[in-house]
């Protein structure tokens, strides 16, 4: 039997993601998870909440160490992959080195779902400013979130360009994430 | 003066006592007890755990008693439980060439070696309603001899021995799929397709088998074999390395013998089908071999078209836990539909109506003028 | 045999990590149906198996649950269902719309507008609108990957050819987000109109078929329909008996043998809160209406 009290940390988590995915560019604030760092506790929670042995996890250079590893392999049960493509979950330790989205997993136009989710971590959710529009949103929303790169936008426009196909980005910054799924269009303001 | 329908809740309690009631029936006759279900209504027990995909006799008799001999509902009951129990592993293929036989006759050779042994059978008995039953009382033990061996080999094994004659059994080097575990699409492979098969309805299996031998996808079926007794189960334990026994399950195989294919790089060879099913359940593993040949059309190049080759139609429809609640949805209300389709059906009978008057009353004036 | 101990709101927890995936890609990719490893639920398939699942995977604690089948909350499928959630996860019901955070549904959208707190969770039996028209899985996938609706127009227009109308009253097809066709369930085409720009997410689940597919908040939905034919909602040409509502969904109550007939709200919700805030039918005997 599970601890009850990790079933009803996941469902809050779960919720707190399904209603970011649901209005992209809001912040909502998870549940503590203890995490070796340099993964945040929002990654944590997100991947305690979702990951198991059916979707292959991804790490990035700068979370690819033996501790994080191991934490993702004893908490979750997930495989730990190096080939971004297999990746179900993709989780790249800071925004300021943000792989190219190509490099994982669209889906197929028969299967748009059966693509990956980025879990982006940045420092904080202010600096860089960007207008969004799309489902969710009542007529225009704004996400600020640093470090990201300086063509952020135009990588959201290339990947909402796919669409149905296209890879969801979920930004933590913390316990406190926002997500960006690829309806999202994304533009930089001012 | 119209109320709107209230109680709902105390009416389906009420519905619920009465369901108890009528199964327990008069309550000057002995209750059933499971062990009663599990040693006399034995084949009962074994399609539900087929069907129910769960081999567990106790639990099994347990729906039977619960669902007061719906097999259908027994084996729904079973599915639901099985869905909430922890999964350990999978066990390693049994091996049904080891099987401790009960019986196993082959259609296909007079004799062969362990011979034909008949079993527990109806299939010589004049089917006459014994009125000796109806009565009770003692059955002597049935006669036994020493076996000459326990373990035959199949006659589909024989064939592939003797040069070739069968196709090959081609080991999968992929991880066997699991419809439980994730949804079916389209094209399934063939552990996929068995899996759903051997999950399926006897009768719907059984139809499907018939509709092959009168033409509908023909594929020339010879019953190869068919066996029945006991087969060890055993799982691979990381700890140790090796597999460990988990104990014994009675099964049902068939393999049937089919019509043999051949092209230019490959000499002329039978081809098989397949069935299993747990406990004693002939009637569902010949089915199920007929039907898994019959959707191996593709594969050989064989004409398709028919039903039973039709692979969606065969693999969507074959489950009698989804059929039955989908057809007896049609019990729950569905008057809001109900209503948008009669305002419409007034609109269009009051459009009809309307236009039939005016034509009438043209002509009409068309006649007043002439 | 021991009595199985089941974990809250009756799933175990891998095939809720499972089911939320789906929810979330589901909601990245408006109207289309991600295909999930639909659980056998202790409910018969085509009862709201879909709608439980996932039900069963969004709640927590602290929400408070309405269930409503053609718009009642007492209908026997709603009584069942909802006491399903009260065993096994615990949680607040309620028959209100407007202190209900998660509503499931069967049939209908409820009168009272929903609100961004709430999450909509319909119960779906065919989820695929072109399964009608083209029974083959691989075919319908093709058709949705290649956005080829075309099938789709043939048969309405079809429809206007030999009726003049659209003949389709419920399950009325829409385009949602200018591009997947979706069938929104059973719900009467009155209802489409509460569909499009709703702040609440919609969810919808089909246990049979194995799809869950979503509407995320304020998002277009468009029902199908042509410039020369467009689509009209189904109006009554009546109102409510009992609270005198103009503008919702009535059924139609059957008062005698001789097919005496009188209106009354479907949304039972809608109509006991009227009612209780003193609105009321202007008449208060029944009209009777003779069959022609």
């Amino acid at each position: 039997m599970i601890e009850a009290a990790l079933v009803i940390d996941n469902q809050a988590t779960f919720r707190a993601l399904m209603d970011c995915m649901a209005r992209p560019g809001e912040i909502k604030t998870l549940g503590c998870a203890d995490a070796p760092p340099p993964l945040m506790a929002g990654t944590a929670a997100i991947m305690r909440g979702l990951a198991d042995y059916e979707t292959p996890v991804w790490l990035d250079g700068t979370l690819a160490n033996p501790a994080v590893a191991e934490w993702i392999r004893f908490q979750t049960g997930a495989p730990v992959v190096t080939d971004p493509q297999r990746a179900a979950f993709a989780l790249v330790g800071s925004g300021a080195v943000l792989p190219d989205f190509a490099a994982f997993s669209p889906g197929s136009q028969d299967y748009p779902d059966r693509s990956a989710t980025l879990i982006v971590q940045v420092e904080r959710f202010s600096g860089a400013m960007f207008s969004l529009t799309g489902p969710g949103i009542r007529s225009e929303g704004t996400l600020a979130a640093e470090p990201v790169p300086e063509d952020f936008a135009e990588r959201c426009a290339a990947n909402h360009a796919l669409f149905p196909r296209g890879v969801d980005v979920v930004l933590v910054a913390g316990d406190r994430v926002a997500a960006l799924p690829r309806t999202v269009r994304v533009t930089r303001k001012g | 003066m119209y109320v709107a329908v209230k109680g709902g809740e105390r009416a389906i309690e009420n519905a619920h006592a009465l369901l108890a009631d009528v199964r327990r029936g008069d309550r000057s006759l002995p209750e059933l007890t499971l062990d009663q279900i599990e040693q006399q209504l034995a084949l009962a027990v074994d399609r539900v755990m087929s069907e129910g995909s769960l081999y567990d006799r106790e639990l099994a008799a347990l729906a039977i008693k619960q669902a007061r001999g719906d097999l259908i509902e027994a084996i729904f009951l079973l599915r639901a439980y099985r869905t909430t129990l922890p999964r350990f592993g999978v066990s390693e293929p049994i091996e049904t060439g080891a099987m401790r036989i009960r019986r196993r006759i082959s259609a296909a050779f007079k004799d062969l070696p362990g011979g034909q042994v008949l079993g527990p059978t109806f299939d010589y008995t004049h089917r006459l309603l014994d009125h000796d039953l109806a009565e009770g009382g003692g059955v002597p033990p049935a006669p036994t001899a020493p076996a000459e061996t326990v373990t035959f080999c199949s006659v589909a094994d024989l064939l592939a021995r003797s040069g070739g004659l069968i196709e090959e059994e081609v080991p999968l080097d992929q991880e066997v799929g699991d419809l439980t575990r994730e949804p079916l699409s389209f094209p399934a492979d063939r552990d996929l397709r068995l899996q759903n098969l051997a999950r399926g309805d006897e009768g719907f299996l059984l139809a499907l088998a018939y509709s092959t031998q009168r033409g509908y996808g023909r594929n020339h079926p010879f019953a190869g074999e068919i066996r029945y007794g006991e087969v060890e189960i055993e799982s691979f334990a990381e700890e140790v390395g090796f597999a460990v026994p988990l104990g014994s399950i009675s099964v049902t195989e068939c393999q049937s013998i089919n019509q043999f294919t051949g092209s230019t790089t490959h000499a002329p060879r039978f081809t098989r089908g397949y069935g299993l099913a747990f406990g004693q359940s002939e009637r569902k593993a010949m089915s199920m071999a007929l039907v898994d040949r019959a959707l191996r059309a593709r594969e050989f190049g064989e004409e398709t078209g028919a039903p039973a080759q039709d692979e969606e139609f065969v693999l969507s429809h074959s489950d009698n836990v989804q059929a039955t609640g989908f057809v007896e949805h049609l019990k729950l209300p569905h008057y809001v539909d109900f209503q948008s389709e009669l305002g419409l059906l007034r609109k269009l009978r009051a459009e009809f109506f309307a236009r039939k008057d005016s034509i009438e009353d043209e002509q009409g004036m068309q006649d007043a003028a002439e | 045999m021991t009595a199985p101990v089941y974990n809250f709101a009756y799933l175990d927890e891998q095939t809720k990590r499972m089911i939320r995936r789906a929810i979330l890609k589901a909601i990245a990719i408006p109207g289309y149906q991600v295909p999930f490893a639909s659980r056998e639920m202790p409910m018969p398939y085509g009862w709201g198996t879909g709608g439980v699942q996932v039900t069963a995977s969004i709640i927590g604690p602290d929400d408070i649950l309405k269930v409503i089948d053609q718009g009642s909350d007492d209908t026997t499928n709603a009584v069942s269902i909802r006491k399903f959630f009260s065993r096994t996860a615990g949680v607040r019901t309620t028959t209100a719309t407007r202190e209900a955070t998660v509503i499931q549904t069967r049939h209908r959208i409820p009168e009272t507008p929903l609100t961004e707190d709430q999450v909509l969770v319909y119960q779906v039996p065919i989820p695929e609108p072109l399964r009608f028209l083209e029974p083959r899985e691989t075919e319908t996938r093709r058709m949705h990957a290649l956005s080829e609706y075309g099938l789709m127009h043939v048969k309405l227009y079809e429809d206007i050819a030999r009726h003049g109308h659209i003949a389709t009253t419920y399950a009325y097809p829409v385009k949602v987000a200018q591009r997947y066709v979706m069938d929104p369930s059973p719900i009467p085409k009155f209802d489409n109109p509460k569909l499009t720009d709703c702040p609440a997410l919609q969810l919808f689940g089909a246990g049979r078929e194995k799809r869950i597919y979503a509407i995320p908040p304020y998002t277009p939905v468009v029902s199908l329909d042509f410039d020369d034919h467009p689509f009209e909602p189904y109006r009554h040409d009546a109102q409510c008996e009992l609270c005198g509502a103009a503008d919702s969904y009535l059924d139609e109550v059957i008062t005698d043998d001789n097919g005496s007939r009188m209106f009354v709200c479907s949304d039972t919700d809608y109509c006991e809160t009227r009612r209780a805030t003193g609105k009321g039918a202007q008449q208060s005997a029944p009209a009777t209406e003779h069959r022609s």
